[in-house]
């Protein structure tokens, strides 16, 4: 394996075990930069596709969604904000453990597989010809749950008539 | 890169992928906070993306995996949208974002 693929897979490991333990907000940064770094694997695999998906969509607009829905909650005092700090250390403290021991099983487990190497056929098609052709129905599905999740969203966010009629009886 | 590169080194990319899905696995168990549980699904996706384009990339065939990729991302963004109005909601309503503060929900 090439130094830079290493160091990236090292680095999203990293990245993703230090998300999950630090504060909200660094870890709606860390998401992001775990998407960057997943995009830039992706790309050397040959998805580019995929890889600017998962950069614009995943690293950026997910981020806002994150950042904004923080930003809509109250922050924590100075007491709260330190017991939450020892709490969460105290929870996430085995993380490394469980995701280090989990890794080297998947490393080990990688021997047992046997990956037969490609027919020559395979992977003929491009992604554009499979996404409008082969795969319409996936496109409709996307655009239901799309359409779902807006009025999921619409609906969430209705005020209800009673609060509405109270805030003019005001 | 071709095929046989990532056949020879699947075990490095599987073993991160692996590491961001038991990352969120384990956020999502232990976190109380509904936007870090959020958060813990979105790292498991992450695990979820690198293995499918591992697959199609082992296989010869990226160009499945990446219409996969796509239709994940999108799914992924609609739940995302949905969860943080949720989670909004539940916040305004009691004033914290915990989940135990939806087991008192009516309905």
């Amino acid at each position: 394996m090439s130094h830079v693929t290493g160091a990236v897979l090292a680095l999203l490991a990293l990245t993703a075990l230090w998300t999950i333990q630090t504060s909200i907000l660094r870890a709606a940064i860390g998401l992001a930069i775990t998407s960057a770094l997943v995009s830039v694997v992706v790309f050397q695999m040959g998805a580019p596709l995929a890889a600017v998906f998962e950069l614009s969509v995943c690293a950026g607009l997910i981020t806002v969604v994150f950042a904004a829905t923080i930003s809509l909650t109250r922050p924590l005092d100075e007491a709260g904000k330190a017991r939450c700090s020892v709490r969460r250390k105290r929870r996430f403290s085995p993380l490394f453990f469980v995701a280090a021991a989990i890794g080297a099983l998947l490393w080990a487990s990688g021997y047992a597989l046997e990956v037969a190497a490609p027919a020559a056929a395979a992977g003929t098609a491009t992604s554009r010809d499979l996404l409008w052709s082969a795969r319409r129905l996936d496109l409709v599905g996307q655009l239901v749950i799309l359409f779902v999740g807006v009025f999921g969203v619409v609906v969430l966010f209705k005020e209800r008539d009673e609060e509405k009629a109270e805030e003019v009886a005001r | 890169m071709s095929p046989q590169y990532w056949i020879e080194h699947y075990r490095e990319v599987a073993s991160a992928a692996g590491i961001l899905f038991v990352a969120g696995l384990y956020c999502i168990v232990a976190s109380r906070n509904l936007l870090r549980i959020v958060l813990g699904t979105e790292m498991m996706t992450k695990g979820v993306t690198l293995l499918l384009v591992l697959a199609g990339a082992v296989t010869g065939r990226v160009a499945l995996a990446e219409a996969f990729v796509v239709t994940v991302i999108v799914l992924e963004v609609v739940a995302v949208a949905v969860a943080a109005g949720i989670v909004i909601g539940v916040y305004r309503h009691h004033g914290a974002a915990r989940v135990r503060l939806l087991m008192e929900m009516k309905g």
